[in-house]
């Protein structure tokens, strides 16, 4: 047992509490003690990486009671992953708050970390009550972060979000209460060892809970019919918030991922692949209706965040197409959208403050202070996030096309390539409007933040990063995919394995 | 007595989902709380329904089973810290956004007083029309 899986999870739910006692304290030692949380998180990443991809699946047995009693973190190549990705946002997220948007409310810094704490747990337990209590973590921490600066817009678009994740909640007790009156066990991979053995009147009631925890997790991950609460919660909420809720689609994503891999895979028999058909069509349902809605955007926040509905509908495919190749793509996608879609978010709130009272609506607003600098990286920043060559969009969208099977590629090309177009159109639109079209500065705006903005470009020059290094990450997200695919191991991993 | 809970849960839940689907932020709040009732007794039943049987692990050959009461204790605690939370939020939205609708604005086309004044409301409507030109 490596005591270093609880690090992710106990070092930020620490630093929350302490900076949650230190708020009257020093400013310079609430973001110092915050600063320093991150960056360990993301030394504690780079720690877990390697040790996950030496295809060995660390188990940790909290109080040492073994597998199926009691609760266990589990470190696959797939959560390794997904911890790098959360951490490095988290580090640009903190960096970019403390250029000031920290100071619009109170307790930024200690939501942040048990927004953190919340995720990272998700991503790592492999008990399915523990699951739920991780989300509530991160979810009652977003609820708080998105009201972060308070205001009319937040205050409405948190009233809906609170209400529909409450639900969503109850939802998940009921399922997680189904597998466990049904099973007799919360632990993922005893839950998939039983419902490879079900059947009947118990197999009916497991795919029951299964489809209500796809209910769940798609609220989460905001796909087509559950995702109406999404673009206005995205476009209110304050830039470093908006930046780390890119990662929040994805924890929605990756339940989902791990569900229909483990629990609901190959072995399940019966219930394999549940509820996959659907996934399918409402992915492409997702990404035409979210490309549609990025075209009559009216603000470049509600721009955004339709593109983040964009990307939900991506990776679902991808989940829902279920082979190796497609979940690599996947995962390669994830890493792209959500670092691209943060620094995006992060940039519009720069472009958004040199507009003055205009914002970031699409109305002539005043000319901008560095038109040049700002709308060059823009134009970059579009054509990575809308897939076109040469970065890492294009990469990722090209690598999921390849992995469809050919009965489903002609559902999906056409899809992927005309939201795609949209998206570009869209995007275009917005920066015409915001570079080249203004009339004379109305009120003065505050100079340049030159941090805040290469903060906000470093986070997006992941995108040229990920082309440049995509043969280790292409290698790293088909070991994960493969990893993954293979439930057996999971079983030998935790001592469950004598049938199946 | 399975009956009995089941009819509970049931009536519970169907209370709740009514009252969330209501347009004001109080019947909300109020269904929200009946519905995470519902779902805390699905929860404990879930352990199979018994009497007079040990909590823990005894001697006894049957025994009701703890870790469901425990997952309802944990499930409890989240409930009422989110009611809570939820009571003060609509407070601050009403306060904020001066309605209780769950929108944040009032609707009048759907209100039914509206709907039977229909002429009249036409007349303000053309009125308000006269106003802007």
């Amino acid at each position: 047992m490596n005591h270093l899986l609880l690090v992710p999870v106990l070092l930020p739910l620490i630093c929350g509490a302490l900076l949650m006692m230190a708020s009257r304290s020093p400013l310079g030692l609430v973001r110092s003690l915050s600063t320093l949380s991150v960056l360990l998180l993301l030394a504690c990443a780079i720690y877990l990486l390697p040790l996950a991809n030496t295809g060995q699946i660390q188990v940790y047995a909290l109080g040492n009671w073994s597998a199926p009693f009691g609760i266990v973190l589990v470190l696959d190549r797939l959560s390794a992953l997904m911890l790098m990705v959360t951490a490095l946002l988290a580090i640009f997220v903190t960096l970019y708050a403390l250029r000031g948007d920290d100071q619009r409310g109170g307790y930024f810094h200690a939501l942040l970390q048990f927004q953190l704490a919340g995720i990272n747990g998700a991503f790592l337990t492999g008990d399915l009550f523990n699951l739920f209590v991780f989300f509530e973590i991160l979810l009652i921490a977003s609820y708080a972060l998105l009201l972060h600066g308070l205001g009319p817009a937040r205050i409405r678009a948190a009233l809906h979000y609170v209400i529909l994740n409450l639900i969503g909640s109850g939802l998940f007790l009921i399922a997680a209460g189904l597998f466990y009156g049904v099973a007799g066990t919360l632990n993922m991979v005893d839950l998939a060892r039983f419902v490879a053995q079900a059947e009947g009147d118990q197999l009916l009631l497991l795919e029951a809970a299964g489809a209500l925890l796809l209910l769940v997790f798609g609220l989460k991950a905001a796909f087509l019919p559950l995702h109406f609460w999404l673009p206005r919660a995205y476009a209110s909420a304050t830039a470093p918030v908006a930046a780390l809720f890119a990662i929040m689609t994805k924890v929605g994503l990756y339940s989902i991922l791990r569900f229909s891999t483990l629990v609901f895979g190959e072995q399940a028999g019966a219930a394999s692949s549940l509820g996959s058909g659907v996934l399918w069509v409402l992915a492409l349902l997702t990404m035409a209706l979210a490309a549609l809605g990025a075209f009559a955007a009216n603000s470049l926040a509600s721009l955004l965040a339709y593109l983040v509905l964009v990307s939900v509908g991506t990776l679902l495919a991808g989940i829902a197409v279920g082979s190796a190749e497609a979940i690599s793509a996947t995962l390669y996608y994830l890493i792209h959208s959500t670092w691209v879609i943060a620094g995006l978010f992060l940039l519009a709130d720069i472009i958004a403050k040199q507009r003055g009272e205009f914002g970031s609506s699409f109305k002539v607003g005043p000319r901008l202070l560095n038109p040049h600098l700002l709308g060059g990286c823009f134009f970059l920043a579009a054509i990575a996030v809308a897939g076109l060559p040469p970065f890492s969009g294009f990469f990722g969208k090209v690598l999921l096309l390849q992995a469809v099977p050919a009965h489903a590629a002609w559902q999906l090309w056409p899809v992927v390539l005309v939201s795609g177009l949209v998206g570009v159109i869209g995007l275009s639109r917005a920066g015409s409007l915001l570079f080249w079209r203004h009339h004379n500065p109305s009120s003065p705006v505050p100079a340049l933040d030159k941090t805040a903005f290469s903060i906000a470009a470093l986070l997006l020059l992941s995108s040229p990063l990920l082309v440049v290094f995509a043969q280790p990450v292409i290698s790293y997200s088909e070991a994960a995919a493969a990893q993954i695919l293979d439930v057996q191991s999971y079983l030998q991993a935790m001592q469950l394995e004598e049938e199946l | 007595m399975e009956l009995l809970v089941a009819i509970a849960i049931g009536v519970l839940t169907f209370s709740g989902v009514y009252l969330i689907l209501r347009a004001r932020t109080f019947s909300v709040a109020l269904g929200l709380t009946l519905f995470s009732y519902a779902v805390n007794l699905f929860l404990f039943s879930m352990g199979r329904l018994h009497t007079g049987k040990p909590a823990v692990l005894s001697d006894a050959t049957s025994y009701t089973d703890p870790v469901p009461q425990a997952l309802v204790l944990t499930a409890i605690v989240i409930g009422f810290a989110m009611t809570a939370f939820v009571l003060i939020l609509s407070l601050r939205a009403h306060t904020e956004l001066g309605s209780d609708h769950v929108d944040g604005v009032e609707k009048p086309k759907l209100e039914p007083k509206q709907r039977k004044v229909k002429g009249q409301s036409n007349q303000s409507k053309r009125k308000r029309f006269g106003a802007t030109r």
